[in-house]
């Protein structure tokens, strides 16, 4: 599509430019890094992250496995959230589940945005017919609506399908919004004066790339990667609630699925459906808070918007 | 030159999309290593308890494969392909339907996705943008950061979530609306119609809410940057009110990548749309995609696929050539 990627990027559009003509206080070490958003968001993702990866070592059984406990019991002591109709602990699958969407949202977001760098940087300096044609490629993945495709592969591979190969389905359709972004980007860098002097000192393109741009893009790219790790988890989450990701693994998306399947609903098994939702909406608007905080610090840092 | 050339390259960017997207739906199942002809007979067979003859699975494979295009080699599958989702529109018949057509599946459903998709997003645009213009004019004021803080806490809650959320709190807890929607077949009457509305406010819902927040949001950003310019300052300087300020001066202008921002998050909120109706049960394409994807039911899967690419690259393509009409920088240059 011919539209500018500057006006269509959902996180610059989310950060407010700073109000003209009142640069920020300057700050010492790392803390102009810190803004409101940013503080919230972190702490949710520390509590969060730290939460769901030392807990599970101190699980008392492996939370996938069916009938370790009595059916449907209440909240108590020993089961804080209770158990579900199929004979696991709430509480015990929650923390999994966390920690597994977590790690998938990471592996994803790291081939996302080694992809998205590579085709973004080298489209957006090297131009010509080359950035065209990577170009139309990049706006029909853009283009494509995504869950179709997914649902098409969760059903050919169904049952036969590691965790694994899920999220790396998500990396091949999950590239190009990033890969825009990149190179919108390295449009706007390529006519800076320092990499001119750059060129003209004889640096080469990969040197180019790698020394100037690179270094004046990291802050996007880390912005972008928690909006991955975002986009990751929700993708991933929505295959398994309509059943066509790996539901046996547990997973904020998988233990929604179990919940509508067995009608947690009508049995007034409250925790197991409202836990998950609880649980994705703050580590959902963790990451959000995260990724526009950041943004929000560069661009006061930068003085621009 | 200038319109022609402009709408000329538009479409031609369109059709290349189209083409690629095509491909793409044709080479995806074919580098799987799972073949839908085989699971199909494992099934049959399954369900005759192993009493077929190699003959008669023979023969079953030679049709099946007749059916599902993998007749010949890969370029002649690809030729015939083509030919047949192009010209014909044809994606033959639906299995778990034999021997319904998957066209016709596709067009009975494909009102129910638009209906629903299109109000939705037109709901959720002008109120989000309402909203993100009153947050971003008055951003000074602190009633404005609660109107943001509303777009914040909704942007980044996925659709099933809020899906689960709106049944379990307007269907379960304050039962307004039907748990499992019914919807009338046969001749539309006013009743019918009424019905019909009213089943489907429960999806709509959840759509307007998931749209809003991002329209909030964008908007507002749009919104702050633009009061800050310096012909809103000169307009205040004249006279001209608040109201007028907020929606001659500001909202015009930062409407505009508002617009091309709805272009592009079409194929999102196509993809919720498709989630809201399996979820809730909506006779759209997306519960068409979900009963087929069970059954493994997979022309009825590549019809709706190539449909939504369809229908996402055109809208896609009718919002850019709308674009100029509203936006006169384009059409000078």
């Amino acid at each position: 599509m011919s539209i500018d990627a500057n006006n269509a990027d959902p996180v610059a559009l989310v950060v407010a430019p700073p109000v003209a003509g009142k640069p920020g206080p300057q700050k010492s070490g790392l803390l102009w890094l810190l803004n409101g958003r940013l503080a919230v968001g972190l702490v949710i993702l520390v509590v969060m992250g730290l939460g769901s990866f030392i807990l599970p070592l101190f699980a008392p059984a492996d939370p996938s496995v069916q009938a370790t406990y009595m059916r449907n019991l209440p909240m108590s002591g020993i089961h804080w959230l209770g158990t579900n109709a199929l004979g696991q602990d709430i509480f015990w699958f929650l923390v999994f589940s966390v920690r597994n969407s977590l790690m998938l949202g990471i592996l994803v977001a790291v081939g996302v945005t080694i992809i998205a760098t590579i085709v973004g940087l080298s489209a957006g300096y090297i131009g010509g017919t080359f950035e065209r044609l990577v170009m139309l490629i990049v706006d029909t993945f853009i283009t494509i609506p995504l869950l179709p495709i997914l649902i098409i592969l969760g059903a050919l591979i169904r049952g036969n399908t590691s965790f694994f190969t899920v999220g790396v389905i998500i990396i091949i359709f999950g590239w190009a919004w990033d890969a825009r972004t990149v190179r919108s980007m390295a449009l706007s860098l390529r006519e800076r004066e320092f990499i001119n002097m750059a060129r003209f000192s004889g640096a080469n393109t990969f040197n180019v790339l790698t020394r100037e741009i690179l270094p004046y893009v990291s802050a996007y790219i880390l912005v972008g990667f928690i909006n991955t790790v975002l986009f990751a988890i929700n993708t991933e989450a929505t295959l398994a609630v309509i059943g066509l990701s790996k539901v046996e693994v547990p997973t904020l998306g998988s233990i929604i699925f179990w919940a509508l399947s067995y009608n947690a609903l009508f049995t007034g098994q409250y925790p197991w459906i409202v836990a998950p939702i609880v649980a994705t909406v703050t580590l959902f608007l963790g990451l959000f808070l995260t990724s526009t905080g950041f943004n929000q610090a560069f661009a006061s840092k930068r003085g621009v918007s | 030159m200038g319109v022609l050339g402009f709408v000329a390259k538009r479409i031609g960017l369109y059709l290349a999309v189209l083409f690629i997207g095509l491909t793409i739906t044709f080479m995806l199942p074919r580098l799987m290593p799972i073949n839908p002809v085989d699971g199909y007979i494992g099934q049959i067979q399954s369900r005759a308890n192993g009493t077929l003859t190699p003959e008669a699975i023979a023969e079953m494979r030679a049709n099946l494969e007749v059916l599902y295009g993998l007749k010949g080699d890969l370029f002649t599958q690809y030729v015939s392909y083509l030919k047949r989702v192009v010209i014909d529109f044809d994606f033959g018949p639906s299995f778990t339907y034999y021997p319904a057509e998957v066209s016709t599946m596709i067009t009975t459903a494909l009102p129910w996705t638009l209906g629903l998709l299109l109000t939705a997003t037109v709901i959720a645009w002008l109120l989000g943008n309402m909203v993100g213009l009153v947050a971003g004019y008055f951003h000074k004021k602190k009633a404005a950061s609660i109107l943001e803080f509303v777009g914040i806490l909704l942007y980044p809650i996925p659709y099933y979530i809020l899906a689960v959320t709106v049944l379990l709190v307007l269907a379960y807890i304050f039962p307004i609306f039907p748990l499992s929607p019914t919807f009338p077949v046969g001749e539309l009457t006013p009743a019918k119609m009424g019905m019909i509305v009213y089943n489907s406010l429960l999806p709509a819902i959840t759509l307007v809410l998931a749209g809003f927040g991002w329209n909030i949001l964008s908007m507002k950003a749009l919104a702050v940057a633009t009061t800050e310019e310096p012909y809103v300052t000169y307009a205040r300087l004249k006279g001209a009110s608040n109201w007028t300020r907020m929606t001659r001066y500001v909202f015009r202008n930062a409407l505009l990548p508002q617009v091309t921002a709805l272009a592009l998050s079409l194929g999102m909120i196509f993809n919720g749309a498709l989630l809201t109706e399996i979820i809730f049960s909506y006779p759209g394409i997306g519960l068409i995609m979900r009963t087929a994807a069970t059954g493994g039911d997979y022309n009825v899967l590549y019809g709706a696929i190539t449909l939504s690419i369809l229908a996402v690259a055109t809208a896609g393509l009718v919002i850019d050539l709308i674009y100029p009409l509203l936006d006169p920088r384009i059409r000078s240059k």
